[in-house]
């Protein structure tokens, strides 16, 4: 087979069996290329790898392939000649790829229908288990990388739920109550008269600044939260008037429970900027 | 060696050590080689020893040229030596909890001789973070990051992040004010990780129906931090990440770094 592959490479151009899968530059060199090649088939050796270099200077067997396809498809009187040197060697390992591809339409059929004379495993080829195997060892391998990330999330957490009872109405104050904040991150503030709501009431404001996440302070002599980290201030409204900080602190939703204590919720946040201080949940008139 | 020694009466007992140990079995089965005083034996001298073979047989005159390299890829490699050698016996001291970090810092400066140990990984740290810069921009500006040089190019930049997450994990482990609120600051840039974090874009299509997939108790910040706050999840898993995760990377990384220099040419010669 690897001879008679060589010997209708330079063959290719002069017929045009294939002319649009061959690159011009195999063309034009072409004509000396046939002398070489049809001598080198007559000695029966391997003499493509010399041959083919000489015709087109780099790398023969890529642009070979199609044309010795092509050409075998247009005469398939060629294909029954008995293969000459059946075991490959290192230095043709070019025109194998070659011939290797050229013998592909003929032996396709041949080698699906059958398996290797010593392939005995059950139910399957063995190149069938072999991809089983494979495709087992990779979902396998996949499900234990999923499972190993998994195991970064824990299922229960050492943190303050994120919503708590803070007592009685009447237990506080007008102004800022800093009670929850050290364990909750939450200041309870009792106003007479509220921005957005215009009645007397509760509401809860998530001490985390909006600028990149600090616990702002609360100065009680300023009247304002001012965040150590890069001095944004926030009223005690919540809105934001210094710094870098860019919308005003979040407000925590805050009821009352069944009991009659405040409860606030800090997993239902209300953002100013988008109107949900409006909500009757983020403000508990009192 | 054994064909040309002579044994003189007048030979030096030094001399006459130095024969008898490179002779014995304990010797020859570590060195295979002779001694390197030819262009084939100081080759031999490369290939059979694991720690010299990552680096180039020869280099280029220019290549010890101090003004050439500044030397910067070295001194970053020593760096890191340095804070792995430091790092481990601050590790003695150390336990990565909220009520030990703190006290154990102050305590590795007032209770524990040489007190500078801490102080050697701290400024070792920052130098490291430096010379790794200036390295990358020596590199730049000779050109070495070009063909055949592009993957170990890739490569140093992967380490360059790999230095910056050891510099911000180990940054967090004094766990005093500045450590806690700096990371509180750098480890919310992750909730914009696309996809991945809870406010990153693209994190409100990956939900089913009305249940988000990515929220703030799943998302990337949350992974790195072990919890919704930095706090003793956080600490640990940076403490873990710092000794361990990271170091292991940068060293598998450093090994193919330096081995690709000597497979790439070596040194880069002068523009």
């Amino acid at each position: 087979m690897a001879d008679e592959t060589k010997a209708e490479v330079p063959k290719a151009p002069p017929t045009g069996a294939n002319p649009a899968a061959t690159p011009q530059h195999r063309q034009v060199p072409g004509g000396d290329a046939p002398a070489t090649a049809a001598a080198a088939a007559a000695t029966g050796a391997r003499p493509a790898a010399p041959a083919a270099p000489a015709a087109t200077g780099a790398r023969p067997a890529v642009p070979a392939a199609p044309a010795a396809a092509g050409a075998q498809a247009a005469r398939p009187a060629a294909a029954p000649r008995p293969p000459a040197a059946p075991i490959p060697d290192l230095g043709g390992r070019t025109t194998t790829a070659a011939a290797a591809s050229a013998k592909a339409p003929a032996a396709a059929t041949a080698k699906t229908a059958t398996r290797d004379p010593d392939d005995t495993s059950p139910l399957l080829t063995r190149r069938a288990w072999m991809g089983l195997a494979w495709g087992a060892f990779t979902a396998a391998s996949a499900a234990a990388l999923a499972a190993t990330g998994r195991f970064m999330f824990p299922n229960v957490l050492n943190e303050p739920p994120q919503q708590f009872k803070a007592g009685f109405p009447n237990e506080y104050g007008m102004g800022v109550d800093e009670r929850w904040k050290e364990k909750f991150g939450v200041w309870i503030v009792r106003t007479p008269d509220d921005i957005v709501a215009h009645a007397s009431g509760f509401y809860a404001i998530i001490s985390t600044c909006t600028h990149l996440g600090c616990t702002p302070n609360y100065l009680s002599a300023e009247s304002k939260f001012k965040c150590p980290c890069h001095g944004s201030g926030f009223r005690l409204t919540g809105i934001n008037f210094e710094g870098p900080a860019p919308r005003p602190l979040e407000r925590a939703r805050v009821v009352l429970a069944d009991d009659g204590q405040i409860l606030v919720d800090k997993s239902r946040k209300f953002q100013w900027e988008l109107g949900q201080w409006t909500d009757p949940e983020a403000f508990l008139k009192a | 060696m054994a064909d040309t020694k002579t044994v003189a009466p007048k030979e030096r007992a030094g001399t006459r050590f130095w024969n008898w140990l490179t002779e014995t079995q304990v010797w020859k089965s570590i060195f295979r080689h002779d001694r390197p005083d030819s262009d084939r034996t100081r080759v031999l001298v490369m290939l059979s020893n694991v720690f010299l073979h990552l680096h180039p047989v020869r280099i280029r005159k220019s290549g010890v040229k101090l003004r050439y390299t500044w030397c910067m890829g070295g001194l970053s490699f020593f760096l890191f030596l340095s804070l792995t050698l430091t790092g481990t016996l601050l590790m003695f001291y150390y336990r990565p909890t909220l009520e030990y970090a703190y006290t154990d810092i102050v305590g590795l400066r007032e209770h524990v001789p040489l007190g500078i140990m801490r102080e050697m990984h701290r400024w070792g740290a920052h130098a490291m973070v430096i010379t790794v810069w200036l390295h990358m921009f020596r590199v730049f500006m000779t050109g070495s990051y070009k063909p055949p040089r592009e993957f170990n190019w890739s490569v140093g930049v992967i380490m360059l992040v790999l230095t910056l997450l050891l510099s911000f994990t180990g940054y967090l482990l004094p766990w005093d004010q500045l450590a806690i609120w700096a990371i509180t600051v750098g480890s919310n840039m992750a909730r914009a990780t696309p996809f991945l974090g809870h406010e990153g874009p693209g994190a409100a299509l990956l939900r089913l129906g009305d249940v988000p997939l990515i929220h703030a108790y799943d998302d990337a910040r949350f992974a790195l931090l072990g919890g919704s706050f930095v706090g003793e999840g956080a600490l640990l898993r940076f403490y873990v990440l710092h000794c361990v995760g990271l170091p292991l990377a940068i060293g598998v990384l450093m090994a193919v770094h330096f081995w690709r220099v000597r497979k790439d040419g070596g040194i880069s010669g002068p523009l």
